[in-house]
């Protein structure tokens, strides 16, 4: 019985078989609203979506957008890891959005208004973060509030909160920051020579490689280290843990401060590479934080996978933008990310229908014939 | 001080009917995070149909503008029914699914629309302007809404559904113990259905009443601000309790209201605070309050776990 598992009995594999799953029923019910809007050009439409910047025939003008994408995968993927390692204790931190937020009032602040270094910049950042969710922290352990409704709050408190600490160093004419370049160059993350590699996209920064290293990190940290252990027995049964002499309360506001961090650190990713300016009349949170649910979700919950499926979303994200506004809005991406969260809401119940199928097959196998058995179906 | 009693009675008429919304799903034992995004699909609704009444008799635009915003509600709460009862997939992911669909779906949906009628309008606002009026009835400089009717008229009805009636009871059973319900005889997944449904019907007529609160036009791609959440905590508050849910509506209402009409008392606009204070209001009233009530909360027990009835 024991012997080689099966090919699709390997969890990653049923992983990326259900994330491709959920990507293509994405794509499919998205090319079904364009079909819908009109019909004429759903297909160039979807497939301009899936292009993105292969959009440009020319290499390099390709190469400079791909940079453009790769500049926001950075934050995403920093959403979605605090997402992700807060989901291994049980909690679902969509306070990210929040945090992401006055990660970015903070960083900003720091470089515009007292006019710090970058990497004090990014200390700000963090500080911010980690105290943002340490109050989710404080509230889930010791007041028994849910995060999720906590998260919510704070995430509309931090967007007013930055919004009035910024318009402190906007510009005059317009609602949106100052230029970094402008005021405070030192600000600016390295390029470290990143920016040659794609023709020259003075955005493209140290942020790009820094935030696949900090998933591998995490990843080594959740599954190679004692507190790792801690928060995922944390994850699958607090009772138990507590049983067996783990802090539990710590350990959620440990958590939480940590996805907090992250989720703030990816603010200052975006924002410290001058490549966008905050806003500061903006009424709605930033997307980010709730892109990184769908990402941490299709990466099946591990860190590696979400660096992949965090490039992805943001890939059809800015595909969206190359749709022709005239005919189609851009938000059908948002869209298809939407759906694709929804979906993976189904894995559970596919890993577990799949693993029942094989279990069976596996079962009435063994009672006939060895090798007629070992045959992949 | 007339205006801050109209909009706190009309803010509270919104939480009410979005907390009831949630009192009965959760009291089924089905966590419904999607209710912000099921009250932009209602308000999606109920705002097409506005648009379409204007002009008509006011009875028939009251009466086709809510049955147009719950059905829609109520439409969009099968997808969390789907899921989350016979599919058990994690409450908490749906709900959030849910509520970033409905703003994308939302503004998709109203741009296509605009963008057909006339091919330079590519914003994702629907304004419905004076066939609001219907809604209004002027007792004096107080303008009595036809929508605080319809809250009160639903918090009597949720008192006697949850607790006069067999249906109510068998409801929150399976809130409870699904178990020692499905043992008596109740289908769990029937009752979890209508439980979801009827949060997404009032859900609906939340979201109608919300967007059409103070404005005359509403921006799809602002959703509706963390309305169905601050809803959720105005739910906790009340201790999943209909009448104890309408006096915290009216608290968290004031707060709300504040912020639209701050400016018109003397008192307050020589404080000279910033309008995100007040903006922000509601959302650390409701922290502290969560706080301090959320420790003894008298949840329903089997609340978000879902229900397979081959485990006891």
């Amino acid at each position: 019985m024991s012997g080689k598992k099966r090919f699709l009995e390997y969890g990653a594999v049923q992983a990326i078989l259900a994330a491709v799953l959920c990507i293509i029923a994405g794509l499919f019910i998205g090319f079904i609203v364009l079909l819908l809007i009109n019909p004429a050009g759903a297909w160039n439409g979807i497939v301009t979506i899936v292009k993105n910047f292969l959009n440009y025939p020319s290499k390099p003008a390709a190469l400079k957008y791909l940079g453009n994408t790769l500049v926001k995968t950075a934050p995403l993927l920093m959403c979605a890891l605090s997402i992700n390692f807060c989901y291994k204790t049980g909690l679902f931190n969509i306070g990210a959005a929040g945090q992401y937020v006055v990660g970015a009032g903070a960083c900003l602040y720091a470089a515009l208004g007292l006019k710090m270094p970058w990497y004090v910049c990014i200390l700000f950042a963090m500080v911010a973060g980690a105290l943002w969710g340490c109050l989710v922290g404080l509230l889930k352990a010791y007041a028994n509030v849910n995060e999720v409704i906590a998260g919510i709050m704070l995430n509309w408190i931090g967007l007013y909160l930055v919004n009035m600490l910024l318009s402190r160093v906007k510009e005059q004419a317009s609602p949106y920051t100052e230029q970094i370049s402008a005021v405070n160059s030192a600000a600016l993350l390295p390029t470290m020579g990143l920016d040659t590699l794609f023709t020259k996209n003075k955005y493209v920064t140290l942020a790009v490689p820094l935030a696949i290293l900090i998933a591998i990190v995490i990843w080594v940290v959740l599954n190679k280290t004692l507190f790792g252990y801690e928060v995922r027995a944390t994850g699958f049964n607090k009772e138990a843990a507590r049983y067996a002499g783990m802090n539990e309360k710590r350990n959620v506001v440990l958590t939480l401060v940590i996805g907090g961090m992250l989720a703030a650190l990816g603010a200052a990713f975006l924002y410290l590479s001058g490549y966008e300016q905050w806003s500061c009349t903006q009424s709605s949170v930033p997307a980010m934080g709730f892109n990184g649910i769908a990402a941490t979700f299709l990466g099946g919950l591990n860190p590696i996978g979400t660096i992949f499926s965090s490039y992805f979303i943001q890939h059809i994200t800015s595909g969206g933008s190359y749709l022709d506004k005239s005919i189609y809005p851009s938000q059908i991406s948002d869209l298809i990310t939407a759906i694709i969260i929804y979906l993976c809401g189904f894995v559970l119940f596919f890993k577990l229908s799949l693993n029942k199928y094989l279990a069976a097959k596996k079962e009435s196998a063994s009672g006939r014939n060895r090798e007629e058995g070992g045959k992949a179906s | 001080m007339i205006l801050l009693i109209q909009y706190t009675l009309i803010f509270a008429s919104v939480l009410t009917l979005v907390a009831l919304g949630g009192c009965f799903s959760e009291h089924s034992g089905v966590i419904n995070l999607g209710l912000e995004g099921v009250m932009v699909m209602g308000a999606l609704g109920g705002a097409l149909m506005l648009k379409n009444m204007a002009g008509k008799p006011f009875v028939l635009i009251v009466l086709s503008v809510l049955a147009a915003s719950a059905l829609a509600g109520l439409l969009y709460t099968i997808l969390l029914a789907v899921a989350c009862i016979n599919f058990k997939a994690d409450q908490t992911l749906v709900g959030t699914a849910l509520n970033i669909l409905s703003t994308a779906a939302a503004t998709v949906a109203v741009k296509a629309l605009n963008m057909a009628e006339n091919p330079d309008n590519v914003s994702s606002t629907i304004a419905y302007g004076p066939a609001k009026k219907a809604f209004i009835v002027k007792i004096g400089r107080f303008q009595f809404n036809w929508c605080m009717a319809v809250a009160i008229t639903a918090l009597i009805i949720a008192f006697v559904v949850l607790y006069k009636t067999k249906f109510g009871l068998r409801l929150q059973a399976c809130g409870e113990n699904p178990q020692a319900a499905d043992s008596v005889g109740i289908n769990v997944y029937k009752m979890r259905w209508a439980g979801v449904l009827i949060s997404g019907a009032l859900g609906g007529l939340g979201g109608i009443v919300y967007i059409t609160a103070g404005v005359s036009e509403w921006k799809f791609e602002t959703g509706v601000a963390g309305f169905g959440f601050l809803a959720l905590a105005v739910m906790i508050f009340g201790q999943w309790k209909p009448i104890n849910i309408g006096l915290a509506a009216l608290l968290f209402g004031f707060f709300r209201a504040l912020s639209n009409v701050y400016s018109g008392f003397d008192f307050l606009a020589r404080l000279k605070l910033p309008g995100s204070i007040y903006n922000m209001m509601p959302y650390i009233i409701s922290l502290i309050v969560l706080a301090f009530t959320s420790r003894n909360s008298r949840a329903p027990k089997a609340e978000g776990i879902p229900y397979d009835k081959g485990s006891r």
